[in-house]
């Protein structure tokens, strides 16, 4: 019991009252340890999330400034290239870019299954005008050459192209061979996702950038464009200039205006930033409450076994602000352990971030900078929470009264408990009895302890929660809703025969077939950019779910929307909602919202086949059909496809779906395993203060029962039973805590472009309580040595 | 002595304590005067209140009602500040249980005050003077009672204060102990020339002193001046 305090040489510097400091704080050094570390996962959370999100948002900016990333865009059937100088006449639009975009069926030896490729154009001569490449290997394609592209470097990683390879494609129903001169990055594909897709897959989706002659040529755009690219001036309303271009683009199909916010690369880029903030505040948040808790209980016990040293201090003229002084140190000493972990943590982890990010996104480079507010922020808000923790002990240290002080406490207030009172005292063995008064007589303490010990539990649930969702996303999605392997698209609408004569193709056991046509829906002043994909009455392959992920069957007449999209146009079963189309007549219609769905992903539309075709009013034509296919002869199906000129394109979502889980797989497993760690020390930290607080506030009592004849194991189960007690008090609130941190998490990522279903495994449940229950046993046995070792004649000896 | 003013005077002071519902009266109305250089022994069964009227004294405490004046200081008006001033600068304490700060040696608990003192002696000083020179680098708990005690009487006459006031001081030690630091406490007096008011319920050491105060139920009970001073090596108890 009698630990000698250091003496290291150093401390010969400091004033007697900081020796008392130092040597105090290395008295409670685990106790101290413990809270510093939790400091220190806050700090580190705070510091790797904005670090890494400055870095990005700082080379986001620079990109997308550098680069000239566009502001508005807009598709369209096509426009004669002459419309340009109106375009650029709408006020507030500084440059003007227009483009052929098209999508094409890639075949890529060695790949059996298809790859789309996208086509942009990009002026004859130079580079263009908005959206400007960044080389990362080889050159631009030569002026008129019609053969060479640039590819994205992301596929091209993938594929393992270097520029000298070439790849194969039907334009416009002629075999054409495409020479790869170099690697480029857009700041158009940051994110790059496949048309329609959420998944990146890289593997077989990729942007081709080729000059205009030839694409205009391929496709039959001589002199014309389909798709249009502004920048604005400064000040300029971009709704202002998107309705004037709708208004002007309305007589060539055009599709609908969107700006940035609408981008899809620029939306997920933005999207990631909202989590880093949210993942950078709630979590430290967390850590810093319960570590304010425990310095709470930790300083205002040592305030209390210190009664007489304050006592002595304040008698030998120490003013109050120096004794409070004096117990502020002792916490920033904590914090300043804390920070320091935290910082090196975080700049560790904001690295390793950085690299996973680099996986993700597509910046010409992304360096790892930690701004120097970064740091004095998290630190400052760690301190302010440490202190405001420990405010009510340092007040305590204050306020002291010398004189009470030297004289010994009153004994505590003892009054019948719940326990007694209802009798239930009788039912129970003498040390649990000890126990259940104990956590009575604070039931504030108890009542926090099981607080934070749950924290860390939600902690754990919260941190598992996104790859249950995304796991109970891929199965209704893909089990349930989009069970086709394949999803077709013509190059244009063709007649319904031409669906069931895919049924002939080898390999194909089934199509379905769909037409799918670009709309925008109005409810009030409400309105989205859809498209409304026609299905058949009861499809097998495409099915479109009801809340309860039942099929639904499609109306005869009707609308059915995806909750997400209804709403966003605040409509609701049995509202009508008007339809622009935007293609072919554009005919403008109104209809009812004949059902709500479920959907994970997008903002989907659904309709009847025949009730779509009433609407567009014409025959039985069909966009595409989605595929059932026999696997033993799916890549001849593939080839075969690859090469017919009607297809446009192959999608195969499922096989982006695997390659997806794999890459999250990755970063999430770091995740949770920085998770586990964090909330592991989180319970430690609870349960080893918690149990030192009561040792030290009972030493004299255990002691006494030692001398009595009682066992070490049974004073070690009347002051650990209650922690175990505590503990599994905490398992239920911690499920509680988690289902509501995921709650807060499933709503933050709720987005227009998907939304993550709340569903949380009951193995999560699991996982998290056995990582409870084992670091509290950890820390539990750490305690329970000191129990072993108690002196019971010093205990007794020493006055209270 | 007697020409020059007293350095403290007590004027009808009393002092009420809440403990819970009751309301005990420790002081009922002190008259006081202590002069600079005196030995005083306040002496009284336990509960008489003269550890109240040590703390007031020393400013730990304030009275109820009546005055405290020490030299031109009217230390029952003073706020918190002023009476830590005054501990600071003119009071030295020695303690029953010495209160010494366990985490510092001895040399440390001394360091402690003359770190905040204006005009103190070195610790080392201080510590020869009670006889603990060879002992400076221990911890408390490597110290002997008597030990401790002395360490504390160091810590409190290290700052040079006008005064230096011990409550029951010897009050957890044997009698060989106890004679070594009322031998200190005698020397320091000598010495020093500081005023010095020691509480005990022990007769046997009011034979030291110059004047014995008999205080009983929150009264000046007696006083009486010793003609002939003990030393403190010939108290017995």
């Amino acid at each position: 019991m009698v630990n000698e305090p250091p003496r290291w040489r150093w401390l010969g510097l400091l004033t007697a009252i900081d020796r008392k400091l130092v040597r105090d704080t290395w008295r409670v050094k685990t106790q101290a340890l413990a809270i510093a570390l939790l400091i220190g996962c806050a700090v580190a959370m705070a510091v790797l999330s904005f670090a890494v999100l400055a870095s990005l948002e700082r080379t986001r900016d620079a990109y997308y400034d550098r680069y000239r990333f566009a502001e508005v865009w807009a598709s369209l059937t096509r426009a004669p290239a002459a419309l340009e100088e109106r375009i650029a006449a709408i006020p507030g639009v500084a440059v003007v870019e227009c483009r052929v975009i098209a999508n094409v069926t890639l075949s890529i030896e060695g790949l059996d299954e298809p790859a789309v490729g996208r086509l942009v154009s990009i002026p004859d001569q130079g580079e263009p005008r908005l959206d400007a490449l960044h080389l990362r290997a080889g050159r631009y394609p030569e002026p008129g050459r019609a053969g060479e592209v640039l590819i994205s470097e992301a596929f091209a990683l993938a594929r393992h192209f270097a520029p000298g390879d070439h790849l194969e494609a039907i334009l416009n129903g002629r075999l054409t061979r495409f020479d790869i001169v170099g690697i480029a990055l857009s700041p158009e594909y940051v994110y790059s996702l496949p048309a329609g897709g959420v998944f990146p897959d890289d593997e077989r989706f990729g942007v081709m950038w080729m000059r205009r002659a030839g694409l205009e040529a391929a496709f039959d755009m001589k002199g014309a464009f389909d798709e249009v690219t502004l920048s604005l001036l400064p000040g300029a309303s971009e709704p202002e200039v998107i309705a004037r271009l709708d208004h002007l683009l309305e007589r060539y199909g055009g599709l609908g205006a969107y700006g940035r916010k609408d981008q899809v690369s620029a939306f997920f880029v933005a999207n990631e930033f909202r989590q880093l903030r949210t993942m950078g505040t709630v979590v430290p948040a967390i850590f810093l409450a319960v570590a304010a808790f425990l310095l709470s209980i930790v300083i205002s016990r040592l305030v209390e076994t210190e009664r007489e040293e304050i006592a002595t201090l304040k008698a030998l003229g120490y003013g109050n602000r120096a004794v409070g002084w004096h117990y502020v140190k002792l916490v920033l000493m904590i914090v300043a352990v804390g920070a320091v972990v935290g910082v090196a943590l975080g700049i560790r982890l904001g690295f390793g971030m950085t690299r996973l990010y680099v996986k993700y996104f597509h910046f010409p480079s992304l360096e790892f900078t930690v701004p120097a507010p970064v740091l004095v922020v998290s630190i400052v808000l760690a301190a302010l929470a440490s202190l405001g923790g420990a405010l009510t002990a340092v007040r305590q240290a204050v306020r002291l009264n010398p004189a009470e002080a030297m004289r010994p406490k009153a004994p505590p207030m003892y009054r019948p408990l719940l326990v007694d009172r209802l009798g239930l005292d009788r039912m129970l063995a003498q040390s649990a009895r000890m126990v259940l008064r104990h956590m009575e007589r604070e039931p504030l303490r108890a009542a926090l302890t099981a607080v934070g010990i749950a924290g860390a539990m939600g902690l754990l649930i919260a941190g598992q929660f996104s790859l249950d969702s995304f796991d109970f996303m891929a199965d209704v999605q893909f089990r349930l809703e989009q069970r086709e392997d394949a999803m077709l698209t013509f190059q244009e609408p063709r007649g319904a025969r031409a669906a069931h004569e895919l049924e002939r193709l080898p390999g194909v056991m089934r199509a379905e077939p769909y037409r799918a046509v670009a709309v925008r829906l109005r409810s009030r002043q409400r309105e989205r950019l859809v498209s409304i994909t026609g299905l058949g009455e009861a499809p097998i392959l495409h099915r479109v779910l009801d809340e309860r992920t039942r099929p639904v069957t499609l109306p005869p007449d009707g609308l059915v929307l995806s909750d997400k999209l209804a709403r966003l146009l605040e409509v609701r079963r049995g509202d009508r909602v008007r339809v622009e189309v935007l293609e072919g007549a554009r005919q403008v219609a109104e209809t009812v919202v004949a059902d709500v769905s479920e959907q994970f992903v997008g903002t989907a539309a659904f309709m009847s086949l025949p009730a779509l075709r009433r609407l567009l009013r014409e025959g039985d034509s069909v966009s595409g059909a989605f595929l059932q296919v026999d696997p033993a002869r799916a890549s001849t199906l593939y080839g075969e496809l690859t090469r017919t000129p009607s297809v446009a394109s192959v999608t195969l979502k499922q096989a982006a779906l695997a390659s997806f889980r794999k890459t999250i797989e990755e970063s999430m497993s770091v995740m949770i395993t920085m998770n586990v760690l964090f909330a592991g020390i989180m319970v430690f930290g609870v349960v080893y203060n918690s149990a030192r607080i009561s040792l030290s506030e009972r030493a004299r009592e255990l002691a006494s029962l030692r001398v009595l004849g009682f066992t070490r194991a049974e004073i070690s189960t009347i002051l650990l039973g209650e922690l175990a007690l505590i503990t599994v008090l905490a398992l239920p609130l911690g499920c509680g805590i988690g289902f509501g941190l995921a709650s807060l998490l499933a709503r933050l990522m709720d987005t227009d472009l998907y939304r993550i279903p709340f569903v949380i495994d009951r193995s999560t449940y699991a996982m998290a309580a056995v990582v409870v229950i084992a670091s509290a046993a950890v820390s539990s046995g750490v305690v329970r040595r000191r129990l072993d070792h108690l002196d019971l004649v010093a205990v007794l000896k020493t006055r209270e | 002595m007697a020409a020059t003013r007293a350095l403290f005077e007590m004027r009808g002071v009393t002092k009420l304590y809440r403990m819970g519902e009751v309301t005990v009266e420790a002081l009922r109305g002190v008259d006081l005067e202590l002069a600079r250089g005196e030995l005083v022994v306040l002496l009284g069964p336990s509960g008489s209140g003269k550890s109240t009227l040590l703390n007031i004294l020393g400013g730990l405490d304030t009275p109820t009602a009546g005055t405290v004046r020490f030299e031109d200081h009217d230390l029952t008006a003073a706020g918190e500040a002023a009476l830590t001033r005054y501990r600071r600068e003119h009071v030295g304490f020695v303690f029953q249980f010495y209160n010494l700060i366990p985490s510092l040696t001895a040399r440390e608990n001394v360091a402690l005050v003359t770190e905040i003192a204006s005009q103190p002696m070195r610790p080392e000083e201080a510590l020869a003077m009670v006889g603990l020179a060879p002992r400076m680098d221990h911890f408390p708990a490597q110290l002997s009672g008597g030990e401790q005690q002395r360490v504390a009487i160091a810590r409190a006459i290290s700052k040079n204060p006008q005064v230096l006031l011990c409550d029951e001081p010897t009050g957890a030690l044997d009698i060989h102990t106890g004679i070594l630091v009322l031998e200190a406490l005698e020397r320091v007096n000598r010495e020093l020339g500081t005023c010095t008011a020691l509480v005990t319920h022990n007769a046997a050491i009011a034979t030291m002193a110059d004047r014995v105060i008999h205080i009983a139920d929150g009264r000046i009970a007696a006083q009486h001046v010793n003609e002939t001073k003990a030393r403190p090596e010939d108290l017995s108890w």
